[in-house]
């Protein structure tokens, strides 16, 4: 599991200052809520996800714990308790500047691991405390194998609008190195279940995974496009230290993932979407209209105010960043005692803010306005056009400079530089 | 035996060869006359002579010569026990290795005098013994200190028999006409071979084998037999005490507190508390602050009289004001003709030093200003390398000493280094006949050359004689000439070879231990220089020259060098952007080439949600990280590459040739 950043202490009270708080005005505001369950730990993943098991457990020999789910509904009560809690926190802390809700996001871990009723609480308590908009965006994250149709229509029901579902490959031997548990069949299931109930569907795809070859990885697109789903995720596989997976490449029983074999990958999977009418928005993400973009996410990436809920949970307002403690025992005690959950926070510098607004800017298809560079940055873009890194057209053309044109140079990367985003982000940091 | 006569033949340095025992000219010398204001050498048992009033006959000065871990240091501690110098608790092992890195070395790099009581047949001595430094990169420092002496224990470990150092040091003292006791050590070891290694070392002395004595450093069995043959063997200094003051320096040493501590031995006059004194070769005068005797710790004393030893203080704060060799003299009345022997110390390896963050390079500066305090041998001047930033061109005395500098700085000054391939010096003769001395590879001449010379030595290999094709193999490898061979015993064999400074100063005795499974020992000497068909071989990075990779070697190994030198830059150097060739040139001819592929992909691509705060953080270290990379043209190299490439196992080609 990665670290927490170092930041500053949070306040007891999780206060943000005036000036954050002036940040809310008329920008979208979105509700990330964590639930940090996984039946089982997939051998590459350090999201902060427990399995009921590590938590009620402390001792390894526990008779009779064969069943994951074990122990799970104590678990889940303290955790919506504490999630609750927190809602009611934000509500405080926002007081009267707290915005309509835009976008919620249930993801974890399994956010499907809960009982439905308990998710779309959860959903309702925001609801109820914050109001929603009628256009409301609200995703969960699903492994296909914790749902079903009738739980999918559930969760429409119960104000869910889209699924993102973690399919990773449509090739069993893939699956199997990623420890996934999930039988491919299930994907199509889940898929039409959720088509059925009328939420927007996401796909979830992992690929440069040791041992999946092009053809597996076109396999697994092509089984994405006959599901027809409104969206895709395409991650490059990351050896997170820590993991499982890491130790297995450190040992030597699976190969590092190459960078080679992801950028043919990826290139792979440009080709195949494109040509199905699916285009990039993000380096990792595809969609056939700009309505199937995750707006939720888009909002992180914009620099954007959302609150983080539950173990874990990151949230940003108004240029202060702060993140909650990760063990779900100590974030249920805290709230409980009345305090905020949060680890730490830290209020992002000029400098900070900048480079994030380029690292995160650069990689959207609408591109970065070059107007948000300093001169260094605006100094390399030139030469990254030249390298075939950033698309011309964007970056020089427009309208002559006298009729405004300047003002609509972007800078959008090409194909090239999408693969390459870190090499472009240093160049237009001046670095 | 039959060792004496075997050597016969193709023996070089035949001065050197001579047997000892030809004592009589300075024996003679030393029964002249006795100064009139020594007293009574009836009067003087039981009572310690002291300084400034001890008559020469009662004086010895002796030092003991050895191969590394022969035990000289330990030995050297049983004496100061026996002697009563050092008390049985204050002891520590290798008293007299003073230096922080000498003790974890357990190496002696600077000599040290202490002047022992002792007594023998009732009458009281005085038994100067002056450490001497074992490693060949200081040779120079031993041929003054044995010039200090009239005797020498030749010290020989009974485990391991005659080593090239023992040889080397050996010839120097009897070209310094010194009295040669020979002894073996650590008889206390089960696998010691005393009587075996007897008549090798009278093989190679002259003497016989039960002249021989038998200690061990460890125990101190025999240390007392040896102080009575020091006092029986070793003739007493002579010198005209009425004469002008001569005295040589056999050392010189920086202390942060007292300034320069310059070790003497009187050889003629006396030298004496507040008068001045002045250095022969300089002819700087200073006035004599403080004088005295280390027993061992120093002492202050009235003065210093012929066959003396001990120290001076003059409050002069550069070793090089007060050199190793230099003669020092009376100013009012001074010496017409200086002790023969002086010379400047000359640097044979030269190595670029860079700070690797630059804005340490004012640190560097004032270390080696530091450093230079201490060592006479240190030379540097300021270098810039497009590759490296500011740093210095170093010369030092040899492998070792360029290690204890750098060791030093990076330990006493906090500093982190790169320090460039070391090279020797060259001397380049254009076609106009012009001369370049080329102590960095980069300054090497591109134009017409009409000749280049490098230095050699003259190496002195001993080893089991079933290793001779071993190591004759790599002696031509590294193109060395066969001077001669010699048995010392029917399974030991002395070789003797002239070879290229370059060729022996880095790798060359790693190398020759692993070939002769560690029995091998080398020693050798600077002689003069030779013509060579030398290169330079230049490294590019996308056709932009890398100046701290250009190195000099010999025109048959050119190749090696530029595909070792090629293909691991090529592992160390992070794909770019763009293809970067890399290539090994000798002028505009490639002689080897590789190509890092362009990088293709580094985004991050995984969904990491909310944490943006992970995601700048690395971007934040890769702004870090920018800061230790250096800029070659386009190419972007980081710092470690270029420690890594830098480093010297990393560029020794194996074998020549193709
Ligand atoms: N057994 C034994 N070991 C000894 C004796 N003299 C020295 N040594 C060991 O040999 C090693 C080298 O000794 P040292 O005095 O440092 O040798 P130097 O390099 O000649 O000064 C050390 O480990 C000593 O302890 C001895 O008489 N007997
Ligand atoms: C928050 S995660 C987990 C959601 C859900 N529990 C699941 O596993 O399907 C969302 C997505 O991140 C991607 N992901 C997780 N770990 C990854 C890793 N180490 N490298 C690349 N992508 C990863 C997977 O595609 C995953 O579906
Ligand atoms: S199911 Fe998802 S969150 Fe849970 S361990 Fe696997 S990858 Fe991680
Ligand atoms: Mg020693």
């Amino acid at each position: 599991m990665p670290r927490l950043p170092d930041g500053d202490p949070a306040p007891a009270d999780g206060a943000l200052d005036a000036q954050a708080l002036a940040g809310l005005a008329g920008v979208p505001f979105g509700m990330y809520l964590h639930v940090p369950f996984c039946a089982t730990r997939c051998g590459y993943c350090d999201f902060n996800t427990y399995t009921p098991r590590e938590l009620l457990a402390p001792t390894r020999a526990t008779p009779g714990a064969t069943d994951p789910r074990a122990g799970l509904p104590s678990l889940v009560a303290s955790y919506t308790d504490a999630a609750r809690a927190e809602i009611d926190l934000a509500a405080r802390v926002l007081g009267a500047d707290a915005p309509v809700v835009d976008t919620i996001f249930v993801g974890g871990g399994t956010p499907t691991l809960l009982p439905t009723a308990e998710l779309t609480g959860l959903v309702g308590a925001v609801r109820d405390t914050f109001g929603l908009r009628p256009d409301a965006e609200v995703t969960t994250e699903a492994n296909p194998d914790s749902v079903d149709e009738a739980s999918l229509a559930a969760l429409a029901e119960g104000g869910i609008t889209r699924v993102s579902l973690g399919m990773q490959s449509a090739v069993p031997h893939v699956l199997g190195v990623l420890d996934r548990t999930h039988d491919p069949a299930n994907v199509a299931r889940a898929v039409r279940g959720a088509r059925a109930a009328g939420l927007a569907v996401s796909l979830d795809l992992i690929y440069g995974t040791p041992g999946e070859s092009l053809q597996d990885w076109r396999a697994s697109l092509e089984a994405v496009l006959a599901l027809e789903p409104d969206h895709v995720s395409a991650y490059a596989l990351v050896v997170e230290e820590g993991t499982a997976l890491a130790a297995r490449v450190r040992r030597g029983a699976v190969p590092a993932p190459s960078d080679d074999d992801e950028a043919d990958k990826y290139e792979l999977a440009d080709e195949l979407l494109g040509a199905a009418g699916y285009d990039w928005y993000e380096v990792s993400n595809f969609t056939r209209t700009s309505r199937g973009r995750c707006r939720h996410n888009e909002g992180y990436w914009a620099g954007g105010n959302w609150w983080g809920i539950g173990p874990g949970a990151h949230g940003h307002v108004g240029g202060v960043r702060w993140w909650n403690v990760k063990h779900p025992a100590r974030y249920a005690s805290m709230l409980a005692a009345g305090d905020s959950p949060a680890a730490g926070r830290e209020a992002l510098t000029p400098e900070q803010r900048h480079d994030e607004r380029v690292l995160l800017g650069v990689r959207l298809a609408d591109g970065l306005p070059l107007s948000d560079l300093d001169a260094r940055g605006r100094a390399a873009v030139a030469g990254l056009v030249a390298d075939g890194l950033l698309d011309p057209g964007a970056a020089l053309g427009g309208r002559p400079a006298r009729e405004g044109g300047e003002a609509q140079r972007r800078a959008v990367l090409t194909l090239r530089g999408r693969l390459l985003a870190d090499t472009v982000v240093r160049a237009l940091l001046g670095f | 035996m039959m060792v004496v006569g075997l050597r016969s033949a193709g023996v070089a340095p035949g001065a050197v060869r001579r047997n000892v025992p030809h004592r009589t000219d300075r024996a003679a010398g030393a029964r002249r006359r006795r100064p009139a204001r020594y007293p009574p050498l009836s009067t003087l048992a039981r009572t310690p002579l002291a300084p400034h009033a001890t008559p020469p006959q009662r004086i010895r000065n002796f030092c003991i010569i050895a191969h590394i871990d022969h035990g000289k240091s330990t030995l050297a501690d049983r004496m100061l026990q026996k002697t009563g110098v050092v008390e049985e608790r204050a002891m520590r092992a290798q008293y007299l290795d003073r230096m922080d890195i000498e003790r974890e070395r357990g190496i002696t790099i600077k000599s040290q005098a202490v002047r022992m009581p002792f007594e023998s047949g009732g009458e009281p001595y005085v038994l100067n013994m002056i450490d001497t430094p074992g490693h060949v990169d200081f040779t120079y420092e031993v041929s003054r200190s044995l010039a200090a002496c009239e005797g020498a224990v030749l010290l020989v470990d009974a485990a391991q028999g005659i080593e090239a150092q023992t040889l080397a040091n050996l010839y120097l003292a009897m070209e310094n006409d010194l009295t040669i006791i020979p002894v073996l050590n650590k008889i206390d070891l089960p696998a010691a071979q005393p009587d075996k290694f007897a008549e090798e070392l009278a093989g190679l002395i002259g003497c016989e084998p039960e002249d021989c004595l038998r200690v061990s450093g460890k125990t101190g069995e025999g240390v007392e037999d040896l102080l009575e043959e020091i006092v029986r063997q070793i003739p007493p200094p002579v010198g005209d005490p009425d004469a002008p003051s001569r005295a040589m320096i056999f050392d010189s040493v920086y202390d942060s507190y007292r300034g320069v501590v310059t070790y003497v031995r009187v050889v003629d006059g006396n030298l004496n508390p507040r008068e001045r004194i002045a250095m022969m070769s300089t002819k700087a005068t200073h006035e004599l602050l403080e004088i005295g005797v280390i027993s061992p710790e120093p002492v202050k004393c009235d003065g210093l009289g012929v066959g003396e030893v001990g120290y001076l203080i003059t409050g002069v704060k550069d070793v090089r004001q007060s050199r190793v060799g230099d003669t020092v003299t009376n100013q009012a009345k001074p010496a017409t003709q200086a002790l023969g022997g002086y010379r400047d110390p000359r640097p044979m390896v030269f190595s670029g030093l860079y700070p690797i963050d630059g804005s340490d390079y004012p640190i560097l500066r004032d270390a080696l200003d530091k450093l230079k305090l201490n060592d006479a041998a240190l030379v540097y001047e300021p270098e810039t390398s497009a590759a490296l930033g500011f740093g210095f061109r170093v010369g030092f005395l040899g492998m070792l000493h360029l290690e204890i500098v750098r060791e030093r700085l990076e330990r006493e000054f906090n500093l982190d280094l790169i320090s460039t391939l070391p090279n020797v010096e060259y001397d380049v003769t254009l076609e106009d006949g012009s001369h370049v001395e080329v102590t960095n590879p980069s300054e090497f001449p591109e134009g017409k050359i009409r000749e280049v010379r490098e230095p050699v030595v003259r190496a002195t290999v001993l080893a089991p004689s079933d290793f001779i094709g071993a190591i004759m193999e790599l002696c031509q490898q590294r193109r060395g000439t066969l001077r001669g061979m010699d048995y010392l015993s029917p399974e030991r064999v002395e070789m003797r070879y002239t070879l290229p400074l370059a060729e022996i100063v880095f790798d060359f005795f790693d190398q020759l231990k692993s070939k002769t499974r560690g029995y091998a020992s080398l020693d050798y000497e600077p002689d003069g220089d030779q013509v060579a068909d030398l290169v330079k071989v230049d490294i590019l990075l996308q056709g932009d020259q890398v100046d701290a990779f250009s190195s000099i070697v010999h025109r048959d190994k050119a190749y090696a060098y530029g595909v070792l030198m090629a293909e691991k830059l090529r592992k160390l150097i992070p794909r770019q952007q763009f293809e970067v060739p890399i290539q090994a040139a000798i002028g505009s001819r490639i002689i080897a080439r590789e190509t890092i592929r362009a990088i293709r992909k580094d985004v991050l691509a995984k969904c990491y949600g909310g944490d943006i705060s992970r995601k700048r953080k690395l971007l934040e270290k890769q702004k870090e990280g920018k800061k230790r990379m250096k800029m070659v043209g386009r190419v972007e190299v980081p710092q470690e590459a270029f420690i890594a490439a830098l480093s010297n196992d990393a560029v020794v080609p194996e074998k020549a040739g193709k």
